[in-house]
């Protein structure tokens, strides 16, 4: 099938998609957007968490053909001007960032939070990313950087 | 030919010598999704690699019938046994684990045949696809009857491993105070979220060049060029972006089959794990039996310690007899203990095979030794920080194998610390529910709640042990490019995360004096790194990047000696200068460098290890203890059996800290993993089947889960190491956990005998 | 594989009807891990997701002059957290513990019944409020399943190979509700039991609903009987006085007993059991501390 959608601003056409394929599969496979990342695909992990219409959904559990004709966001299209996200700069900045499988989920997820909750408190943090596994980190210095990112855009 | 591999996984970067904590130079690559993990590989004219495995945990193939996936459009190769070219034998000890099974399958999930297609749904479809005759054999699962006589044997001889026998002192002395008890460990998954894959592309030259994440290159490219049959110069290792490790990576995954696949086809072959998959592609921590007993004096002094230690090694070797050497030689931990008897065995099962984790046999030990330990603290009724201060190792003394610890020891500072930081605020009433056991499944507003607090220490080995010839190889190479001094490092010592890279960056710079260093990507052009694991390559690839600064600074400086007309002893590298001894410049490094580059190549080793004596274990069998004590304190449901940990503070003696914010990450980690092990993760085994293979009934923490930590370091430099550097990565996954389960026990008085605590168990349900 | 994607409610009832072989996908969230883990091939996905009938709700008159939520079967969790939480408190609160963040924008309450998993989240408060399931066949037309008899073993249902899950019928909160999930884990959890209570005083009644702890999801009908009728030869419906720890005690071991569960990865046969009376007994002494203020926030 022919899988037509707009991906960080730009159109794509996909053809010979077997239906069977998550989003995940075609963004990294198919559309050459290997940024999300593919860890449990079984939406347990939030490794792969894209915004689909301007909401944080886990890439590996909508169907292809669910993304079809929609919106879609991923770390590649986090950074809109020359540099980084505010979001991203913190997670380099704060040592959030070791293996990194993570990363790109976690991004998305905080970079969701903060455009909801500007200036949210570490039990909403922790419930708005507990969908998002890191392996590596003990999560200690996510918290700082979204909590670093957060103040950095209220001062803007 | 070219390939997107492994050229996206290292960059230049920022400012920063050793002590400073300069950013990672992969950190902006990491968040822009553009960095290459071997799971994002992409070759023009690729296909995909799967594996067919084995359904049961111990059968004879009596045949395999391949019609049924060779008649698949889209097929590119079907392969078994039969088309291993070479030794079907690997290993990372002992080469006994077939790549493909050929007459026998040992456990559940091991690699009986490859498909190559198109797409990856057509390789998984034609893989269903294969027929395989099965005899299912008796299977020996339970590792308590590994060595009955009637127990089917795995391998021949026998199901032994190994047994370490190890005795000090007088082993029959009695005390006035005795605590003896059992514990249990449960088999803890390495849960690296980047799944095992790799690309192997074809070469003109009939060679293979392997892009994939793995903790080791070169004992890959040993093991795999017995099993393809060709020469180092053919098989071709470069390490792709690695998405964690903790010891999963340090056996073959897909190593050996996408190379086959790959010169089969004659097309780049793709391999990466699903999740699944992932659970029965690489090896676990040993589950654990324990059975322990103190002797004291009635203050507490400890007299002697007997314990034994079973270790299930499942199907195959993997490195089941070096856990065993760490789980005998440090598994009555960081104390002084003048009479000693203990046995440590690895058997093998049909269970899956169980390896390298993070804490290597130190960690089930630490269950052990720190849970009686707080039997003994109540027998003698002292607090359970002093009990472990009265008893804790200090500098100059000998361990259980006789060695003498010979540098800083500090257990009892390390305990004072802890037992000193802060403690979170009493629980409020009304408080949120995220704050709370059992968090928004709202199963408690307060009642059944008791908090409880608890105490660990340990020391693990840091580098490899028993006489073992570790070491690293390192290169480096200075020029000037663009009018600027470039340093460039190049050594195959794997990146999995935790920083190296940023470590060889800083050593580069402090060194030579440059501010800008390029990290080679690594790969096997370059000797070996030695493994990434036992908290090491700070240590021994630090060594070997500070040797081979040196050596080049050694040619920088006789060169500019000769044209100063100087004695190069009198000259130092500094800030792209070459200035004297009182510190005044003397000429220019572009002066001296001109359009040479300057390349040095070094190995370091550190201090020889021995093997221990067979009869008595007794030996100087490591290099170097680090050492770390972990106080937690949990709320915990007593009723409903669910805990809420709300701290989980440490102290850890890191030697020097190259890089401060990187050593608190890794202890935030290490801590996060170790507390994982008490609460929540076991992969079940039943019968030899997995019976959770998903991260859906894997539970690791989440962020939910996860308390804030305090994290004081302590810098007591090893005068015999690099900098005075000391291992960091694996205490805080060894103290962690035994003091959330001391937390747990002191909440609920209950003896919580096994990890993961459940709370079957704390409710007696 | 065929992707069917109708656009109309009407469309999705005649492609359902010429496609047996079709699975229904809704956010996914079940449907594509089975696909992900290569153990379903169905003929075809039938994606509800562009049948915007689905994810409305409204709220409308109901039997006996309350008011009646009818929850489009597309309606996600998140919404349900964010729009519902004071008419459907129960299953808000289920809800909140469904997945993570990133599951509960694409989760559904009709994906929850079509998979009808005993460890469902939403099932508890469904069957705790008398829900009623509105399902829907080209060739039938509507019909309506008390959700009590919706369920019909594991992981099976009494929706017809030819119908659809349009709406789940739910009357608005006449008084307190509850719901708790044990887990193993504080957050993204499959729960290793559950339960949900919801008090109806303008009928004096109580519902049930108890998850992860028996082949279906199911009521636990003798200790709603049991608890109401206590409530009310005490008086204390109308006096609302204290409710005896003694009688929630009773209530909550009635729920346990209501239970059949299994011994398994997740969790013991006995825990489950105990867990669900301890989850009953608080959860029935929050909702009556509830019940209780209201009154004085009324007066």
């Amino acid at each position: 099938m022919r899988i037509t959608t707009t991906v960080n601003g730009t159109r794509h056409d996909v053809d010979d998609v077997w239906p069977g394929e998550s989003l995940l599969y075609v963004l990294r496979e198919r559309m050459g957007l290997p940024g999300s990342k593919n860890a449990c695909e079984q939406g347990e992990c939030g490794s792969c968490t894209v915004y689909l219409d301007g909401e944080p959904v886990c890439a590996c559990l909508v169907a292809a053909g669910q993304a079809i004709d929609r919106e879609i966001t991923t770390v590649e299209g986090l950074a809109t001007g020359e540099g980084l996200h505010p979001v991203q700069e913190a997670f380099v900045e704060a040592g959030a960032v070791q293996c990194g499988f993570c990363t790109p989920g976690l991004l998305v997820a905080a970079h969701d939070l903060l455009e909801r909750v500007p200036d949210p408190s570490d039990l909403e943090i922790r419930e708005a990313l507990a969908g998002n596994l890191c392996r590596c980190t003990g999560y200690e210095k996510i918290l700082d950087a979204v909590r670093l990112a957060a103040s950095r855009q209220a001062r803007a | 030919m070219s390939t997107e591999a492994g050229t996206r996984t290292t960059a230049t970067s920022s400012p920063g010598r050793v002590g400073d904590s300069p950013l990672r130079p992969d950190g902006t690559l990491k968040v822009t999704g553009e960095f290459a993990y071997a799971s994002d590989l992409w070759h023009d004219d690729m296909v995909w690699g799967v594996t067919l495995r084995s359904p049961h945990p111990h059968a004879r193939i009596r045949g395999i019938d391949l019609t049924g996936a060779l008649t698949v459009p889209g097929v590119t190769a079907v392969l078994t046994a039969d088309d291993v070219p070479g030794e079907n034998a690997v290993g990372l000890e002992h080469a006994d684990q077939p790549v493909l099974a050929s007459e026998f399958v040992r456990y559940e999930g091991e690699p009986v045949a490859l498909v190559a297609a198109d797409h990856p749904e057509t390789a998984r479809r034609a893989a269903a696809r294969i027929r395989v005759d099965y005899e299912v054999l008796p299977a020996v699962t339970d590792p308590r009857r590994a060595m009955d006589e009637d127990a089917p044997a795995v391998h021949r001889p026998g199901n032994l491993v190994r047994h370490l026998r190890l005795r000090r002192g007088d082993p029959s002395v009695t005390a006035p105070v005795v605590v003896s008890l059992d514990v249990e460990v449960g088999m803890q998954d390495q849960a690296f979220l980047g799944p095992e894959s790799g690309l192997a592309v074809p070469a003109e030259d009939g060679g293979v060049d392997l892009y994939v994440a793995t903790q080791w290159l070169h004992v890959d490219q040993r093991q795999m060029c017995l099993a393809l049959g060709m020469p180092a110069d053919k098989v071709r290792l470069h390490l792709a972006g690695v998405g964690g490790a903790f010891g999963g990576r340090e056996d073959l995954s897909v190593h050996v089959h996408a190379c086959l696949l790959a010169l089969r086809t004659g097309r780049p072959v793709k391999m990466s794990y699903g999740r699944e998959e992932s659970f029965f592609g690489h090896v676990h921590r040993h589950p654990a039996w324990l059975t322990y007993e103190f002797g004291a004096e009635r203050d507490g002094t400890l007299v002697y310690a007997r314990a034994t230690v079973l270790l299930d090694g499942g199907a195959y070797a993997s490195s089941t007899a070096a856990v065993v050497g760490n789980a005998g030689t440090l598994g009555l931990g960081p104390y002084r203990i003048p009479n000693v008897a203990v046995d440590a065995y690895g058997v093998f099962t049909n269970n899956p095979p169980c390896g390298a984790m993070r804490g290597f046999g130190c960690v089930q030990a630490a269950f052990a030794h720190e849970a009686l330990m707080d039997e003994l603290a109540d027998a003698v009724e002292l607090d359970r920080v002093a009990i472990r201060q009265l008893n804790g190792m200090r500098e100059g003394d000998r361990n259980i194998t006789g060695q003498v610890i010979d540098s800083a020891a500090p257990v009892a500072e390390l305990l004072q610390i802890v037992s000193e930081l802060p403690l979170p605020p009493a629980r409020e009433d009304g408080a949120d529910l995220r704050s709370l056991p059992g968090s928004v499944g709202n199963t408690t507003h307060g009642e059944g709640v008791v908090r409880g607090i608890g105490y660990a220490v340990t020391y693990k080995n840091v580098a490899f042990s028993e006489g073992f010839d570790d070491y690293s190889t390192a290169r480096v190479r200075l020029e000037m490019t663009g009018g600027e001094a470039v340093a460039t490092v190049h050594t195959a010592a794997a990146e999995v995360g935790q920083g190296l890279i940023t470590v060889e960056q800083q050593i580069c710079r402090t060194e030579l004096g440059v501010e800008r260093v390029v990290v080679h990507p690594k790969d096997t052009t370059v000797g070996s790194g030695g493994s990434t694991s036992a908290s090491r390559q700070t240590y021994v690839t630090g060594g070997a990047v500070q040797a081979a600064c040196a050596a080049v600074r050694t040619v920088v400086l006789e060169r500019a000696a000769r044209i100063l007309d100087r004695a190069a002893a009198d000259l130092r590298l500094d800030g792209e200068k070459i200035v004297g001894a009182s510190g005044e410049v003397l000429t220019g490094l572009s002066d001296v460098l001109g359009e040479d580059a300057v390349e040095e190549t070094a190995e370091y080793r550190h201090r020889p290890t021995h093997a221990i004596d067979p009869q008595t274990g007794q030996g100087d069998a490591h290099v170097q203890f680090a050492f770390s004590a972990h106080r937690a304190v949990v709320d915990v449901d007593v009723e409903l059996g669910l805990v809420k940990v709300v701290a989980l503070d440490t102290a850890q003696d890191v030697g020097r800290a190259i890089n401060p914010d990187a050593v608190v990450g890794q202890i935030h980690g290490g801590s996060a993993q170790g507390m994982g092990l008490a609460l929540m993760e076991e992969i079940v085994v039943t019968d030899g089947h997995v019976r959770n293979p998903s991260f859906t009934d894997y539970l690791i923490p989440t962020i939910l889960d996860m308390p804030p930590m305090q994290v004081k370091v302590l810098e007591y430099a090893d005068p015999h190491a690099p900098y005075g550097v000391r291992g960091v990565g694996e205490p805080p996954t060894i103290s962690s956990g035994p003091a959330v389960a001391a937390a747990v026990r002191a909440a609920c008085g209950k003896p919580l005998r096994r990890v993961p605590i459940r709370p079957e168990h704390i409710t007696g349900t | 594989m065929d992707f069917l994607q109708p656009r109309s409610w009407a469309d999705a009832l005649a492609a359902r009807a010429e496609r047996p072989d079709a699975v229904p996908i809704a956010g996914g969230t079940d449907l594509m891990v089975d696909l992900n883990f290569d153990r379903r091939r169905p003929g075809a996905l039938l994606d509800l997701g562009r049948v915007a009938e689905l994810r409305e709700w409204s709220v409308g008159d109901g039997a006996g002059g309350g008011r009646t939520v009818r929850l489009g079967a597309g309606v996600p969790y998140a919404r349900i957290v964010d729009e519902l939480g004071d008419r459907l408190p129960g299953l808000a609160m289920a809800a909140r513990t469904v997945g993570s963040p990133q599951i509960r924008v694409r989760g559904t309450v009709g994906g929850n019944l079509g998979s009808a998993s005993p460890a469902g989240d939403a099932h508890p408060p469904l069957l705790a409020v008398g829900a009623v399931i509105e399902v829907e066949s080209a060739a039938r037309g509507a019909r309506r399943i008390p959700a009590a008899d919706f369920y019909t073993g594991v992981k099976r249902s009494a929706l017809a190979e030819d119908e659809l899950i349009a709406a789940v019928l739910l009357p608005e909160a006449a008084g307190p509700q509850q719901f708790c999930k044990v887990g193993t884990r504080n957050a993204m959890v499959i729960a290793v039991s559950a339960f949900a209570c919801a008090l109806h005083p303008d009928r004096k009644a109580v519902g049930t609903g108890i998850g992860s702890a028996a082949p279906t999801p199911r009521r636990a009908p003798e200790a709603e009987e049991f608890l109401a009728g206590e409530l009310d030869s005490a008086g204390l419906w109308d006096s609302r006085g204290e409710l005896p720890e003694t009688l929630a005690r009773a209530f909550g071991e009635r729920v346990a007993a209501a239970a059949s569960p299994i011994d398994d990865v997740r969790g013991s046969a006995a825990y489950r059991r105990h867990s669900l009376s301890v989850m009953a007994r608080r959860s029935v002494l929050w909702a009556w501390t509830q019940y209780q203020h209201d009154l004085r926030k009324a007066a």
